[in-house]
């Protein structure tokens, strides 16, 4: 039914397209004039004649669709580590990927890597354990390729947590590397 | 642009808010809380000293000199109702009435004016069983010769002070009578540095200076972005520490007083940790600028930078020996983290812990006899000590939470410590010998980093 319609919209559209467009002229506002016209006339001829018209959807190619994963993915810019260790567990490789192509694709953006650690351990300890996270992300970055000018890092420690409470839960919060542009 | 204006408020704010200007700062006053300790004390009293002129007292000492007493572990002043009198010199006091209520020393004194605020401040620290067994007075021969002498008078002594020094000079009252009973130097005329983080303000990193209990508290400095490692310098007059107000670790030197800041480092990566050399000159700290992060040392006359320890794991936590021939370190060349030596000369390093399952943040007492520690065992951080440099008497001395930031009184006695009480993290104090326990519970915000001054 609808494809009956599309066909029947455009057997009466087309001809009055095609004279708007014979009529234009070099003038971009006069082209946009007609153009207006054109859809006026093609309204008003659809009312007349009781059709209204419809659109396919557009497939995206595979390229566009995995462009847009990554920009979701690229979204996700926090990597979770466990206690006293800074190894990227495989489940972010996917996520540290997707950074990296947008840098490689960029590579004029820099991106500052921030550590972080829990409350357990020294003040100072956990600077070191913070920095060895942030390296931990930029190896992985620099391994696809990222250039090391675009990347830099900071250890905040145990400084700057996202949640100031003293359980599991928040101790795994905390204990992060987070991607900031 | 940002960065540049942050800088201006920040230099502002020390500006406004140095130890020049009386503008105590509303929010964290610290007041110690002792949990114990207090039994094994030993039993003093501080009698009120007498006030010789019209109207009230202009100001009570002897409250002051009795918390400093207390606070220090040692000595348990008595209640004023329990004392068998009220005497205000050596010629008033009832010595057998003194000698049965088991105290061993009472400091007695008076006050009298001296013109438009000033005053004359005399006291006496009296030996109680000396004076009953001498009668307040004993005779002997030297020399062939009769003397009368009063040897149970320990310290007797008077000063002339204005109002304004009226808290000083209690302390220094303290200092006096910790001496003359212990035979160690008193501490009561020192400050503590630390960090305050107030997580819902604008700029929640403070860095403060308070005297030793709390009282006079300063705000150094106010930032958007952590403050961390405040360090003296030997004579008190400055502090180096971390700052990330630039979105970087750097580490900077404040005078304390004038409230001038420099900044002495910023290189790629970790700038941390500054510890003054006991000789005030060079600066030890921990730069990640080679690699990963490793002890160096700057001279502060020369700025020449040299690298103490050279390996590819974490080296962190420098804290110098007394005599600044060497520092002890974290580090986890072993694979844990543990407290190792290093000679600043011939950079020799030997380990030195082995308790538990690892151990950080040490530094060496006064004395140079004890290593003080963060001790992990079974998960839990508690602070602990060791002797130095054998290694041996291991003993654990707090029960607190998440223990970290020791740092050693100038006299040794005692370490304040950062911990967690109650969800947020809080001071507390523990005396060397791990008898006495106090916490320092603060108003507001989170406290941390705790530095103990030296000697002022």
């Amino acid at each position: 039914m609808q494809i009956n319609k599309l066909v029947k919209a455009l057997v009466f559209a087309l001809p009055v397209l095609a004279l708007a467009a014979c009529s234009s002229t070099e003038d971009t506002t006069a082209d946009s004039e007609a153009e207006r016209r054109a859809t006026q006339e093609r309204t008003q001829q659809e009312e007349q004649r009781g059709v209204e018209t419809g659109s396919a959807d557009r497939q995206m190619t595979p390229e566009e669709e995995r462009r847009e994963r990554m920009d979701e993915l690229r979204q996700e810019n926090t990597i979770h580590f466990e206690f006293d260790d800074s190894n990227i567990s495989s489940e972010y490789a996917e996520v540290l990927d997707a950074h990296a192509e947008y840098l490689l694709n960029n590579p004029n953006v820099n991106v500052v890597v921030e550590g972080h650690t829990d409350e357990r351990g020294t003040p100072e300890y956990n600077i070191a354990l913070g920095e060895r996270r942030a390296n931990a992300v930029v190896n992985h970055l620099q391994n696809q390729g990222v250039l090391s000018s675009q990347l830099s890092t900071v250890s905040y420690g145990e400084e700057k947590p996202v949640v100031r409470r003293s359980n599991e839960e928040a101790w795994a919060q905390n204990r992060r590397a987070v991607l900031v542009y | 642009m940002k960065h540049i204006r942050v800088y201006t408020f920040l230099v502002l704010t020390t500006l406004l808010t140095g130890l020049g200007l009386q503008s105590p700062s509303a929010h964290a006053a610290l007041e110690i809380v002792i949990t114990e300790g207090i039994d094994s004390a030993r039993p003093v009293a501080v009698v009120p000293f007498e006030w010789r002129g019209n109207g009230e007292a202009p100001y009570d000492f002897t409250e002051v000199i009795a918390a400093d007493l207390r606070r220090s572990g040692r000595f348990n002043p008595i209640a004023v109702d329990d004392m068998p009198g009220q005497p205000t010199s050596d010629g008033d006091v009832d010595y057998s009435a003194w000698a049965r209520s088991g105290v061993e020393a009472i400091l007695v004194g008076h006050v009298e004016s001296q013109g438009i605020g000033r005053y004359r401040v005399s006291y006496e620290l009296i030996d109680v069983l000396r004076g009953q067994i001498t009668g307040g007075g004993s005779q002997s021969l030297q020399n062939g010769e009769l003397v009368h002498s009063q040897d149970h008078i320990i310290e007797s002594r008077s000063s002339v002070v204005n109002d304004g020094q009226f808290r000083q000079y209690a302390h220094r009252i303290s200092d006096v009578v910790y001496e003359a009973l212990t035979g160690e130097r008193g501490a009561f005329m020192t400050r503590i540095a630390y960090v305050i983080v107030e997580p819902d303000s604008d700029l929640p990193y403070q860095l403060v200076v308070a005297d030793y209990d709390g009282h006079n508290e300063r705000t150094l400095l106010r930032s958007p972005q952590p403050l961390m490692s405040p360090s003296w310098s030997p004579d008190g007059s400055k502090l180096a520490y971390v700052s990330f107000e630039n979105r970087r670790s750097e580490i900077y030197i404040q005078d304390i007083y004038s409230t001038e800041r420099r900044q002495v480092t910023s290189f790629p990566a970790i700038n941390g940790n500054p510890v003054f050399s006991p000789d005030g000159k060079r600066l030890a700290m921990v730069l990640s600028k080679d690699g990963q992060p490793d002890i160096y040392v700057l001279d502060l006359e020369t700025d020449r930078l040299t690298r103490v320890t050279e390996h590819w794991r974490i080296d962190t936590e420098p804290s110098w020996v007394p005599d600044g021939s060497g520092l002890v370190f974290t580090s986890e060349r072993g694979g844990r983290a543990q407290v190792y030596h290093v000679d600043v000369r011939s950079r020799n390093v030997r380990r030195l812990t082995f308790e538990g399952e690892s151990n950080l943040g040490a530094s060496v007492t006064p004395d140079g006899r004890h290593l003080i520690m963060v001790n992990r065992t079974n998960g839990r951080y508690h602070i602990a000590k060791q002797d130095f440099p054998s290694g041996r008497n291991f003993q654990v001395l707090t029960e607190t939470q998440l223990d970290e930031s020791p740092s050693l009184a100038p006299n040794g006695s005692m370490i304040i410590y950062s911990t967690k009480y109650r969800n947020r993290q809080v001071l507390a104090l523990v005396s060397t010998d791990g008898r006495f326990r106090a916490r320092i519970p603060s108003r507001e915000g989170e406290v941390k980093a705790p530095a103990w001054s030296p000697f002022i």
